[in-house]
């Protein structure tokens, strides 16, 4: 069942330190260290001239670099590996027009607001708006109702 | 207390650390002042402290302690909090922990809050991390704001119920009326939304299904949504890449392809759509293409028309020619799905495939060599075997287990002749030898043994490969085990495939030593090579060679190989006149289950006993006729027919007292017997096979008799009890010919009343030698449980000086012992 499910999505960067860690399936603190580590190994050790997806466990990678970070979504077998690949851009997209020509070290110091952006754009792993000004404008809208 | 420090300060400073060590002692130091302020209750720097300590935890600190902090922040006013509490909760807590629930109640509230922001945040915890008794307890909320106006709020409530009923699929039901209008908004994140709980909805329940492609005539509304998305102009909010909301298309296709799926009516209403979607959409780009591919998927699901299968098949064979390696992937992965229904579409994109074995990403690889095996017929078996055999040779090492099975397989199914597909084995055998499955090799042998005709050039073949290279193990267990068998062929220069190989039998015997002395032989090779030299004992003319290595491994450390030495050397020593019979040639080995009797099989120690056994089938017609002569002769009623095998086969144990002597040793030979796959019989080593075959225990004293003599020959019969069963007596018979001719061709046959059984067991040989100077042995069982008087009519045929003879004699001499 539910055989569309993103069961999680990592960043993480080129030495393998981790900068986002979001998971739609319940799974014990050791369960997440131990795929965590296992994954980021295993795409790390990918050449550059392999394709963007793995089989991993009973899953697919989908993962894609954007300068020194690594984008990463596990869904399960069903799914279409390409749209997976246009929600890792959206993303990117977002937090680009976000932060301004985002960099990691955005993403290092604004960790929670790099998880804000991604809880309006996904929602149990599903694409909730499509239109990429909504998101951001929702996510200015919060901001300012931030307290001082 | 000083105001703790702000979250991008410690950052900075965690950062600064230059080694593990110095990183732990800060995140301890400022955990330390984080625990201190919690236990203060502090509600000005909580949001702070939790900040820091979620940052801490993506590092890999632990941060339990935080987590009743983070349900502190959540029922707080303040927005600021209750971001970083949610947040905090969603990256801290989850389902297993019992903390959790504590969550619900603010949940609630925050569903209900006058801030959409804020109802929003508790939409977006519930729908990622809710548990199932969450989901239970705040289900109606959901599906309240999932009627609301306010699309913000609808679209995350869509997706909640998504998760809701993933949790508790009974709560389904409750969604259904509030997806009534749900397709009719004109936001793009409400109707992306709604398709996707739709389709959660669809495939979860078959009525749901029923439902909504019937009454909700759901799939004329998704055509006109897609529709529109087409046609319509530029839109720059949704706009990627010149299509419009291609998140939202390829979430509609799927939806059609599970309405449409096993429906007729839903496939046809959709066929136009999908052609359109299908020839229009711009592929230079991911985005086009990946709605091009979820088209594809679904054109492929449903029942759609040939001529959008065939359209659907040319896009994937389009995917495969595209340099993008990702598109190439996905249309390989396809292809293998519809290669079983769509088979001869896809053969037409076959030698684009095979170009993608040549591909240097290892996904695509594997697909392709899948798709690969897939597509090979009885017309293309010899153009893709050769692709294949060439991908062998230089695909990774994880591969060429696949492969080798692989060609394996096809070759079994396709071969277009036994040579090709000998040399196909050869090919694979040396190019990927140490990677072929364990069962290959007995799978092997028994083709080679089929293949009768070409048993010179397969032997010749498999010489020259072993001069070449002795490390690749299945291949030198072939090759031992046909030199073998076929090494006579081997000196004879008989082959007709091509130039014969001048060799010499010294030269055999030293390829087959130095497999027995090598560090590259696991024991099994070895196993194989000493039963190899042994069987040319038989075909070359070097005995006192072969004698000598069977006598020297006679003490080798390891067991398995002593103990064939041992009884090879029994073999040479005491019964050398049964070592022609036991050494002979193989038979044409059957795959399904032998017809032999069971109890007949004993264990000689002969390296392939199963396949052995299969040497029982053949000969039951013959003595079923003769049977029947008996049968006449003895007044028809009365007489069992004798089951008997006439091959001159295994004897009764010839290594009986070895296997006294060793006790449990499992004697089925190594582990790669050939297991010949079919309803083999066990070995039983039942009371028979632990007799030893000659009276040298004494038995319970029972003594023998003479049961025949005439015209020089004389039958002696021998007494014992077989031991788990004192029903059964064991006779054997010793038949010895005083003439100066021998009797060759010799056969004996006995019947008995109906009340007994009778069986015998295979002759030690058909020859009994001229001048008492040998005897022929054979056993039989008989068993009386009624313990009636033994009674027997024996039938004895042979040839002497050339002529046939033959005699019918009744045994009424029985010793009372023998059946009392």
């Amino acid at each position: 069942m539910s055989s569309f499910q993103m069961q999680f999505m990592l960043l993480f960067s080129r030495q393998g330190k981790l900068r986002l860690q979001k998971w739609y399936v319940p799974l014990s603190d050791k369960e997440k260290k131990k795929i965590t580590r296992e994954l980021v190994q295993t795409v790390l050790a990918r050449k550059p001239k392999m394709c963007s997806f793995l089989e991993w466990r009973d899953l697919k990678v989908v993962y894609k670099r954007y300068a020194s970070l690594y984008f990463c979504c596990a869904v399960e077998n069903q799914d279409n590996e390409l749209i997976t690949l246009e929600i890792i851009h959206r993303y990117v997209e977002l937090l680009d027009k976000y932060f301004g020509s985002v960099c990691e070290l955005d993403i290092i110091f604004n960790f929670e607001k790099a998880y804000f952006i991604l809880d309006e754009f996904l929602l149990g792993g599903e694409a909730q708006e499509t239109s990429k000004k909504n998101v951001l404008k929702a996510i200015e809208q919060a901001d300012l109702l931030q307290e001082v | 207390m000083p105001a703790p420090i702000r979250l991008r300060e410690l950052i900075r400073t965690i950062r600064t650390a230059r080694t593990q060590a110095e990183e732990r002692e800060m995140i301890q130091k400022e955990c330390a002042a984080i625990r201190s302020s919690f236990r203060e209750e502090d509600n000005t720097y909580r949001c702070r402290n939790v900040a820091k300590l979620l940052y801490m935890h993506m590092l890999g600190y632990p941060a339990h302690f935080g987590q009743l902090e983070c349900l502190k922040l959540i029922a707080s006013q303040k927005f600021t909090d209750k971001r970083i509490g949610y947040l905090g909760a969603m990256l801290l807590l989850d389902e297993r922990q019992d903390v959790h629930l504590l969550m619900t109640n603010c949940i609630k509230n925050d569903l209900n809050h006058s801030t959409q922001y804020v109802q929003g945040l508790a939409l977006c915890t519930l729908g990622c991390m809710g548990s199932s008794e969450m989901c239970r307890d705040l289900a109606g909320e959901v599906e309240k704001l999932l009627k609301t106006s306010n699309s913000y709020l609808r679209k995350k409530a869509a997706l909640c119920a998504v998760h809701v009923i993933r949790k508790v699929p009974e709560l389904m039901e409750m969604f259904l009326p509030a997806t009534k209008n749900l397709l009719s908004e004109k936001n793009h994140g409400v109707l992306h939304t709604s398709v996707v709980l739709l389709t959660e909805m669809c495939e979860r329940s078959p009525d749901m299904l029923a439902h909504f492609r019937k009454n909700e005539k759901l799939v004329p509304q998704l055509v006109r949504i897609l529709k529109n998305l087409i046609m319509s102009g530029y839109s720059p909010e949704h706009d990627v890449s010149g299509i419009s909301d291609p998140f939202l298309q390829v979430r509609i296709l799927r939806l059609l392809r599970i309405l449409g799926k096993s429906d007729d009516d839903s496939s046809e209403a959709m066929n136009d759509i999908l052609a359109q979607v299908a020839t229009n959409t711009e592929t230079s780009k991911n985005v086009g293409n990946a709605i091009l591919y979820e088209t594809v998927l679904t054109i492929m699901d449903i029942k759609s028309e040939s001529g959008l299968r065939v359209l659907a098949i040319n896009i994937l064979g389009r995917f495969l020619l595209n340099n993008d390696k990702n598109i190439r992937y996905v249309a390989l992965t396809s292809l293998l799905k519809t290669v079983q229904t769509d088979h001869n579409a896809v053969q037409r994109h076959r030698s684009t495939i095979v170009d993608c074995l040549k591909d240097l990403d290892v996904s695509i690889k594997r697909r392709a060599m899948e798709l690969s095996f897939a597509l090979v017929n009885g017309n293309n078996v010899r153009g893709m075997m050769k692709e294949l055999l060439y991908f062998l040779d230089s695909c990774d090492p994880e591969f060429k287990a696949d492969c080798a099975s692989g060609v394996f397989l096809a070759a079994e199914k396709y071969a277009p002749s036994k040579r090709w597909h000998i040399d196909t084995v050869m090919r694979v055998l040396t190019t990927a030898g140490s990677y072929v499955r364990d069962d290959s090799v007995p799978n092997l042998i028994q083709l080679i043994t089929n293949s009768v005709e070409m048993h010179a050039y397969t032997v010749q073949r498999l010489y020259k490969a072993l001069l070449d290279d002795i490390s690749q193990q299945p291949l030198v267990q072939v090759a031992s085990w046909c030199i073998g068998e076929y090494g006579d062929l081997l000196l004879s220069g008989q082959c007709e495939e091509e130039e014969p190989i001048q060799v010499t039998e010294d030269e055999v015997l030293d390829v087959l030593e130095g497999l027995l002395a090598s560090n590259l032989s696991t024991p099994v090779t070895r196993g194989y090579s000493l039963t190899a030299i042994m069987k040319l004992s038989t075909r070359f003319s070097s005995v006192n060679r072969i004698k000598k290595v069977v006598s020297v491994y006679g003490s080798s450390i390891d067991v398995e190989l002593q103990q064939r030495a041992v009884e090879y050397n029994a073999l040479f020593k005491k019964y050398d006149h049964m070592r022609p019979a036991l050494l002979e040639r193989m038979p044409i080995m059957e795959k399904t289950a032998t017809n032999g009797p069971s109890e007949i099989v004993q264990t000689n120690g002969e390296a392939e006993p199963s396949a052995v056994e299969a040497k029982h089938p053949p000969p039951v017609a013959q003595p079923a006729n003769q049977a029947n002569d008996l049968l006449d002769l003895l007044g028809g009623n009365d007489v069992v027919p004798v089951i008997q095998t006439s091959m001159p086969t295994k004897p009764a144990s010839a290594g009986g007292e070895l296997l006294d002597l060793l006790g449990d040793l499992s004697l089925s030979g190594p582990a790669p017997a050939p297991s010949v796959p079919s309803s083999q019989p066990p070995f039983l080593l039942d009371g028979l096979s632990s007799q030893p075959l000659f009276n040298d225990i004494a038995p319970a004293g029972i003594p023998p008799m003479i049961a025949y003599n005439k015209n020089g020959l004389k039958i002696d019969f021998t007494f014992e009890r077989a031991n788990p069963n004192p029903n059964v007596a064991v006779i054997t018979i010793h038949a010895t010919n005083s003439t100066e001719s021998e009797m060759t061709e010799f056969v004996f046959q006995a019947a008995v009343p109906k009340t007994f059984q009778l069986q015998l067991l295979s002759p030690s040989s058909n020859v009994v030698p001229a001048l008492n100077q040998g005897s022929v042995t054979q056993v039989i069982r008989v068993l009386n449980p009624q313990k009636q008087q033994l009674r027997m009519r024996i039938k004895l045929t042979y040839t002497h000086k050339g002529s046939p003879v033959q005699d019918l004699s009744e045994v009424n001499n029985f010793p009372p012992q023998s059946w009392q």
